[in-house]
This record gives C-alpha cells, sequence and structure tokens, in this order.
C-alpha cells in the first residue's frame, strides 16, 4: 500500500518471545514505529493488586533489550502498552526499571515518555457524585464502597496519551493500562491515516502472530495502514494471513464479533471486506470508526479477598475411583465436619472445596451415570479463610482424613498418593476483579499523568 | 441426529474481560451455518441452564461470513474468585459438544 503508515508489532505480549529476525524484517519493510502491548487482566487480579508482572524479568527483559536496539538503530518509536502486565502505576514503574537498566547497559540514551493511569480514590468519588461513572453489565452502579474496597484501581488509557507523547517527540513511551488497540494503533492515528482501518489494523494485530495461518511459525505481524483500509502480513517469511484468519480474530477476546468499544469511540467491522492482497498479505477495507459524544475510559480495579491453604493427593484404587462420586460427597461431609469439631467457631466462614482431577475438575459437575472411570484421580483440597493462619490451621486439621479417607470404613485404612511433604501448601490470598465500569472523562489526558526521562541530557547515573 | 460436535469443525471459549465469557462456534461450511445458527438448542435459555448464567444477558451473533456463531455471557462469578476452575474459561466450550441441535 502506497503513503500507507507501517507498524511493526513484533509480539502479542512483551515477554512471550521476540523473534530478533522478525524484527529485522520488519525494520527492512520500512516500519516506521514498533508497537506491542506488555500485558491484560485475562490472567487475573493477582497482577493488579501485586503490581508485578506475570512473566520473568529476564523474559521481558530480552524482549525490551531487541526492541529498545532495534529502536535506537532504526531511530522509530518503541511504544508498549499495559505495562508490567496490569499497567498500574508499582507496575509501570517497575518496566521504566527494566528500561533504564537496559539502557545503561547497551548504552542507550533515549527520550522516555511514562504514562501512568492508576487512579486516585477521592478524584473517583467525585465523578461518582457527578454521575460520570456508569456500569457496564452485569455490574450494578458504582459506589463510594466499592471504590473503597478496590486496592487498586487503573483506567484503560486509549490513544491520545501516546499521541501527546509522540509529538512531544519521544523515542520510547511506557504506558500504564491501555486498550490493546490504541497502543498500536496510536502512530497511525497520530500520523493521519484513517480511523476505521487504524483501529481495525491493531484489533487485528494485538495478538502478534495470532492472526496468521500458524500462529506458532512465527511471533509478529506488520501491519501497513492507509486512508480507506490496512494491509496484515506476518513478519516470518515461512507463514501467511488469509481473510478467514485475519477476519476470525476480531471474534478473539471480544464479546461482540462487530464492535469493538474504545475510548472515544467504537470500532465497527460490519462492512469490513477482506482480500487476499498477495500470498502473505490480506488486505482490509470497510472498517469504520464511530466517535461517541463523550470520552470513556475503562475502569479495572481489584483486591485481596480471603486465603486459601491447597493440598494434594492421587487416587489409582480402582473400586474407589469406580464410585468417586460418593467417595467425594462423604469426605467432603467428614472433612467439614472434622474442622467443626476440632476447630469450632474459631475457623470462622471457611469454605472446602475439593476438586477431582481427572474426573470433574475443571467443570464441577456430576459426569452422567455409566461414565468410564479414569485410571488415576487427583484429588486438590481447597481450604478459603479470613487469614492465612486459620486456612492453614483448616488444612492440618483435616490432614490424617483427607490422606488416609477410606472407602470402606470397616477395613484398614489407605494411604492415598501425595507427593509433597510439609503436605499442606499456603497459597496465598484469592484476588479479585471488583469493577466493570467506564468513567467519562473532560478530555483524554484528565486521569492520565505523564513522566518524562531524557537520557540524553541526563548523565547515566 | 446432528451434536455441536458434529456440526463444527472448531469450538472455543475465553474471556472477554474479567466477567464475560465468550464461545465461538465455526460450522462446518455454510450449509450446517444456515441450518442451525438460530437453532433454539444454542438458546439463551440453554445457555442459563449449562453455565448458570442470566439469560437476559445472552448475547447470540451469527457471523455469515465465517459460517459461525459467537455466544456471549456474563460469568456467574468474576475471574479468579474462590472457586475458580478455569481463569480463562478455554475450557468452557467443552459442555456444548454433546448437545443436539435436530
Amino acid at each position: 500500500m502506497t503513503d500507507s503508515v507501517k507498524i511493526l508489532v513484533p509480539c502479542g505480549s512483551i515477554g512471550s518471545g521476540v523473534r530478533p529476525d522478525e524484527v529485522k524484517a520488519g525494520i527492512a519493510l520500512a516500519a516506521q514505529a514498533i508497537a506491542s502491548d506488555a500485558g491484560s487482566t485475562d490472567s487475573g487480579a493477582a497482577y493488579l493488586v501485586l503490581g508485578k508482572p506475570k512473566y520473568s524479568r529476564a523474559a521481558i527483559e530480552r524482549d525490551m533489550t531487541i526492541l529498545m536496539k532495534a529502536q535506537a538503530e532504526a531511530k522509530i518509536p518503541l511504544l508498549v502498552g499495559s505495562c508490567g502486565q496490569s499497567g498500574s502505576d508499582a507496575a509501570l514503574d517497575w518496566m521504566k526499571d527494566v528500561v533504564l537498566d537496559i539502557a545503561r547497559e547497551h548504552g542507550l540514551s533515549p527520550k522516555i515518555a511514562v504514562l501512568y493511569c492508576s487512579q486516585d480514590r477521592a478524584a473517583l468519588k467525585a465523578k461518582t457524585a457527578n454521575g460520570k461513572i456508569k456500569p457496564l453489565p452485569p455490574l450494578g452502579p458504582m459506589t463510594d464502597e466499592l471504590i473503597d474496597s478496590c486496592e487498586q484501581i487503573v483506567a484503560a488509557m486509549g490513544p491520545e496519551p501516546y499521541i501527546e507523547a509522540l509529538k512531544a517527540g519521544a523515542d520510547i513511551i511506557l504506558g500504564g493500562r491501555t486498550t490493546d488497540t490504541a497502543v498500536i494503533g496510536a502512530f497511525a492515528l497520530w500520523k493521519g491515516a484513517g480511523a476505521g482501518p487504524s483501529w481495525h489494523a491493531a484489533k487485528v494485530a494485538e495478538c502478534g502472530a495470532q492472526c496468521t495461518v500458524k500462529p506458532t511459525n512465527g511471533s509478529g505481524v506488520l501491519i501497513s495502514i492507509g486512508v480507506d483500509g490496512f494491509e496484515v502480513a506476518p513478519l516470518s517469511q515461512d507463514n501467511l494471513c488469509n481473510p478467514h484468519s485475519v477476519s476470525a480474530h476480531m471474534l478473539y477476546e471480544n464479546a461482540n464479533p462487530f464492535i469493538l468499544t474504545e475510548p472515544g469511540g467504537a470500532l465497527d467491522v460490519t462492512k469490513a471486506v477482506y482480500t487476499q492482497a498477495d500470498p502473505r498479505t490480506v488486505k482490509v477495507t470497510g472498517s469504520e470508526w464511530v466517535k461517541a459524544p463523550a470520552y470513556t475510559m475503562k475502569l479495572e480495579g481489584a483486591a485481596t479477598g480471603r486465603y486459601q491453604t491447597i493440598m494434594l493427593i492421587g487416587m489409582q484404587e480402582p473400586e474407589a475411583i469406580a464410585r468417586i462420586d460418593e467417595f467425594h460427597d462423604h469426605m467432603l461431609r467428614r472433612l467439614i465436619q472434622r474442622v467443626h469439631d476440632t476447630i469450632g467457631a474459631d475457623a470462622g466462614d471457611f469454605d472446602i472445596s475439593l476438586r477431582l482431577y481427572g474426573w470433574n475438575a475443571v467443570s464441577g459437575d456430576k459426569p452422567p451415570p455409566g461414565t468410564p472411570p479414569p485410571r488415576e484421580v487427583g484429588v486438590l483440597f481447597v481450604a478459603t479463610a479470613e487469614t492465612q493462619a486459620i486456612a492453614t490451621q483448616i488444612a492440618k486439621t483435616c490432614n490424617p482424613w483427607f490422606f488416609h479417607f477410606p472407602l470402606h470404613l470397616d477395613r484398614e485404612l489407605p494411604s492415598w498418593g501425595f507427593a509433597f511433604s510439609p503436605a499442606e501448601i499456603e497459597r496465598g490470598p484469592v484476588y479479585e476483579f471488583k469493577l466493570n465500569h467506564v468513567v467519562e472523562c473532560e478530555h483524554p489526558l484528565e486521569l492520565v499523568r505523564t513522566q518524562w526521562i531524557d537520557l540524553a541530557t541526563k548523565e547515566a547515573a | 441426529m446432528a451434536t455441536v460436535k458434529d456440526a463444527c469443525r472448531h469450538l472455543r471459549s475465553k474471556n472477554a474481560g474479567p466477567f464475560w465469557v465468550t464461545i465461538d462456534l465455526f460450522f462446518k461450511d455454510y450449509a450446517t451455518f444456515e441450518k442451525y445458527a438460530h437453532s433454539p438448542a444454542l438458546g439463551a435459555d440453554v445457555f442459563a441452564k449449562l453455565y448458570g448464567t442470566d439469560a437476559s444477558l445472552v448475547r447470540h451473533y451469527p457471523v455469515p461470513s465465517l459460517h459461525m456463531v459467537k455466544i456471549s455471557y456474563p460469568r456467574p462469578r468474576a475471574q479468579g474468585g474462590e472457586l475458580e476452575r478455569d481463569m480463562h474459561c478455554g475450557q468452557q466450550y467443552v459442555r456444548l459438544l454433546g448437545i443436539e441441535l435436530d
């Protein structure tokens, strides 16, 4: 596509494994920016509360080193959204430290913009009072209590803070929580590419090679965005995109296959047309951006819940496995009774859940009668209580019963197969998402704070 | 008598944010899609029963160009709670496989 804006999307998420050969290939194809997200809510609320990334520092450092060197050599901006998995201020600071260490080690001196979007409770309460926060189903209206119940709240940014940083000459932009599409689409939107094609291309590329025919044959894609349409192709030569692989990606992790709601508007792909432009490239036209009357950002909030201690046994005894549902119900009743009898009221409002891996642990349903028994069953014991200490006391109280519970009370006690000693594992707290709300903003930068670090003008520490 | 498994070449399920699940049913071909896309066997009440969700919030989107139907529903419990058994909801589609479509 002539006069198009070319964005190199090196992977689905920073830390998952950028390929240096692909980055080189994308730059040789005249990529004008590199963009990727580094997080999502998908792996649970723990990362938002803890402010720590999902991947190892080594994995993230490796990918960022490849991308920062490519940025410096090609002199094109590098945009990274949802830094540190959750994109909270703490997670973003973690990523900033990684980036500063890499710059120091490799003698790089980029101008870095850091976009923070953790939210202040008082400011959100004022928004609530002014009717500026609305719930998305299935949750109810925002309240001060709900805000107070969250330990950490972020607002997912749109492309505007990135565009402002690009205008001010940023080489590297590290963003807090951002919609995947916004960080990937920002550069093209800034350069005047069509809004519909920019957002749609970004959605297609958000998981890197996931939109290709062989997602395991590579890591990234190159998107070329014009005024009326865009093209997408894998960075790896031994892979290709086809209309099905590209159009199917719009469905991914999105409740509505035609509409993607974003800060400031919505992408509508109802009229999109997908055609094979060349053997590896798909061209898409007809994508539309529908501007919303108000600028909204989605809030994500999470908190620490109760604590869990777990134990695990493996069972092979054929007779017990053949009657595993009966065994489960009987054991669960007896374990709960034993906690009541032994710990009493001090156990508080506890929960014990026994999950039969190999039988029905994922669904929790009873399989239909006549389902053939498996060869082995793993039973995961999960005690949930107000504190870690109580959860562990519950597990230790159940210990002899859980590890030796018989199918027949009148026979010698069995010993189920257990792998660890000590047998109980303190799993820590349960972390829970609390918010599914949108906040209306005066303007796209109202809830965002930008910090600048210019390593060219700063003595390396 | 065709089951979901017979009629589809591919199925998948995934979180759509921490509060929603989305299931994609890719039918074998256009004729199969046309025949079953609006089958009552894939109706909101069936989802309410199978997944414990609110039938009035179940969304059903046929996508003719891909011979597929996307069905989205709110999780009965938000992702990652005390009783979580499938963090990404990646296994939830399996419950549909045996459903008889006609």
